[in-house]
């Protein structure tokens, strides 16, 4: 009877030592970049952050390893459904391990509950709202890039201590819009600032006349653009047509991309401050990557501050994976890895990831060029100043991520 | 007080494209029985072939104004020919699903090549700044646009219900065996009334662009409100489009002041209402 016992003791133990061997093993890993494939998010996040993706995994030098490594792509479409839905066939027929970019704050939230239920891994390169890794943080996470506190803290902060005391709004009607109004607002009143008006307006609006003559009308001196992408280009550009910059107010685009400055053109969109993390003429690392990936686009655009964030964001995943041996295609555990390693790479320089998910590292302010300051088809900005991103991003002693309270 | 009568003028703009729109559609409805759901994607050329003449011909705004809707008009008729004219006789479904195909493709196309955020088009010099009316400061091209697109409404009206060609047309659409035995080519007129319905598009993308983005989505973003205008005003109804659609965009340029949370949907409300008290549009009559 003795013998028996542990002869099926010891067979239970080898049983366990060849599981765990295989699991070390287990070298397959499958990501899906959920994006806007074809709205007005699509020139800053979609097809250039599926490339992104499938860069990071090229430029890991995994596959030489052993490894295989999938990407699939899926379209969200703007609307929270449609990404759940998307979210939980990955993981439950397709078996993707981890999804990333997921631009639009209010998929991205949507998708962050699905993530976090079936045990995956998030890292959000392409949504703004900081709740992300605050009010809504959780163990499945990361976000890259920037959020809306970054913006507020940066470019907000900038304008109110230039003099810009007195806001009106002009909010995109969803989470995002939402999330940055309330974290600018915070800002400027915290400087001594008032807000005097806002409107909300449905995403994706093609005319803004309407909510531009609001804005002219409330006296404000500085109109903050708490909208995205293609919104925030129909605004400025019409704001310019309605003399709006003539009258003395100034806008505050707070979140600008690459793509939306081509959108406007120089002509109109010089002189414009704003923030961002990553910008593909910072150095020779960034310019070096910028062309190669230049190079696979359809029209040659280099890459977003949210496509950078994405290739970060998966060869940080990657080398997790690499220092733990293998996949466990376990979420919590790999999340957990990636914030116990210093974050480094050629697009964002160095930096880390805080317990509640955020990850932190610099931000830039910059400014658009005038045509004549300008050389080259995407040569926009000029470097104004920039923000350590310990101050860039949320306190930890602010936050109100339940993770942080263990 | 003074800005509402800055909201209204606004909603006069806006008004201004779905008028233009609606027109092509109530003209194309009326004559050849077709539901052109390619009517978004012709405006998007329409601007992108203004855009091409600009850049890549040096041809201005003012050229471009008369080019783009003839090339983007050929292009129709070429369309007409090759695909919606077997398509006569058939139910109205047919039609409605191969021009919504056709609008799928020239978008994607365009999207494929050219991204969704679009490209810039600048105001042409004379009609750069704005002037001060007191209650509002309105931008010359603005201005601009409402006279030459009510203009060009008006211009198309009389030709469709006051003219001898017009006569002809919408004769027919009533017998068109009767109209050929007067030695009229009947096939032929059809095709160029296709063409007439698919410049207007052009026209209004070519009148959008220095406003608007020239992006490969800016009339899928438009043509479902333009189709709530055209059955507000009764199908194939060209006086009743026309009114409609500056009615409508009154009305939306209101609700952005009142309530702008409900701007993009407010026109859909009116549609129902409309449709429950009186299915065939406010200047439709009984089919």
């Amino acid at each position: 009877m003795k013998k028996s016992i542990a002869s099926l003791l010891l067979g239970t133990a080898l049983a366990v030592a060849t599981a765990g061997a295989a699991f070390a093993q287990d070298k397959t890993v499958k990501i899906g970049a959920l994006s806007d494939q074809s709205g007005l998010y699509a020139d800053l996040g979609g097809p250039g952050s599926t490339l992104a993706a499938q860069m990071a995994v090229e430029d890991s030098g995994l596959a030489g390893k052993g490894w295989k490594i999938d990407i699939i792509s899926g379209d969200h479409q703007n609307k929270p459904d449609i990404g759940t839905a998307i979210a939980r066939q990955w993981f439950d027929v397709d078996k993707v391990d981890i999804i990333v970019d997921v631009p639009n704050s209010g998929v991205a939230l949507a998708v962050n509950n699905v993530v976090k239920e079936k045990n995956g891994v998030y890292i959000n390169s392409g949504a703004a709202t900081s709740d992300l890794t605050n009010a809504q943080c959780s163990p499945n996470t990361v976000h890259w890039t920037y959020d809306t506190y970054m913006l507020a803290h940066t470019t907000g902060q900038a304008l109110v201590k230039a003099g810009g005391d007195t806001w009106f709004f002009l909010t995109a009607d969803y989470a995002f819009g939402a999330a940055l109004e309330r974290d600018t607002t915070a800002v400027v009143t915290a400087n001594g600032g008032k807000v005097v008006g806002g409107v909300k307006h449905p995403l994706n609006t093609p005319d803004f006349s309407s909510f531009l003559l609001q804005a002219q009308a409330s006296k404000a001196k500085i109109i903050g653009l708490a909208n995205a992408g293609g919104d925030t280009t129909n605004t400025i550009k019409q704001a310019a047509e309605f003399g709006i910059g003539k009258g003395g107010q100034k806008l505050a685009a707070l979140l600008l991309f690459l793509t939306d400055v081509k959108a406007i053109g120089l002509e109109t969109a010089q002189g414009l401050n704003f923030t961002e993390t990553f910008y593909w003429d910072m150095n020779d690392q960034t310019r070096a990557f910028s062309k190669r990936f230049a190079g696979k686009m359809k029209n040659n655009a280099p890459p977003t501050m949210v496509q950078a964030g994405v290739y970060a964001g998966v060869r940080h995943y990657l080398k997790a994976l690499e220092a733990l041996g293998g996949n466990p295609h376990d979420g919590v555990k790999v999340v957990e890895k990636m914030k116990s390693m210093p974050t480094e790479d050629e697009l964002f320089g160095k930096g880390e990831i805080q317990p509640n998910g955020r990850t932190i590292h610099s931000a830039y302010l910059f400014e658009v060029k005038t045509p004549a300051e300008s050389k080259g088809p995407w040569d926009f900005y000029k470097l104004v100043g920039s923000v350590p991103g310990d101050q860039a991003f949320t306190p930890l002693s602010e936050s109100k991520c339940a993770l942080l309270k263990k | 007080m003074q800005a509402l009568y800055a909201q209204l003028l606004v909603g006069l703009i806006n008004g201004s494209f779905y008028a233009l729109l609606s027109l092509g559609l109530a003209v194309i409805f009326g004559m050849l029985n077709i539901i052109n759901f390619a009517h978004g994607a012709l405006y998007m050329m329409g601007a992108f072939v203004a855009y091409f003449l600009l850049n890549l011909g040096g041809i201005n705004y003012w050229w471009a104004l008369l080019l783009a809707p003839i090339i983007v008009g050929i292009f129709g008729m070429i369309l007409e020919r090759t695909m919606l004219q077997w398509l006569t006789g058939l139910d109205h479904l047919y039609g409605l699903l191969l021009t919504f195909g056709i609008a799928l493709i020239v978008q994607g196309v365009f999207q494929n090549y050219f991204g969704s955020s679009g490209l810039p088009y600048a105001i042409p010099d004379q009609l750069k700044g704005g002037m001060n009316l007191g209650f509002m400061f309105l931008p010359v091209y603005r201005g601009w646009v409402v006279i030459f697109s009510l203009v060009v409404c008006l211009a198309t009206w009389f030709l469709i219900e006051k003219t001898r060609l017009g006569a002809y047309l919408r004769a027919a659409t009533e017998n068109p065996t009767l109209v050929r035995a007067f030695g009229i080519n009947v096939p032929r007129m059809i095709t160029l009334t296709y063409g007439l319905g698919v410049g207007l598009a052009a026209l209004a993308g070519v009148l959008s662009a220095p406003i608007n983005q020239v992006r490969p989505l800016m009339g899928a973003d438009l043509i479902i409100v333009v189709f709530a205008v055209v059955v507000i005003g009764g199908m194939g109804s060209i006086m009743g489009s026309i009114i409609t659609g500056f009615a409508l965009g009154v009305i939306e340029g209101l609700t952005k002041y009142f309530y702008p949370e409900a701007s993009n949907t407010v026109v859909f409300v009116l549609m129902v209402l409309v449709l429950l008290v009186k299915p065939t549009g406010l200047t439709g009559r009984a089919a």
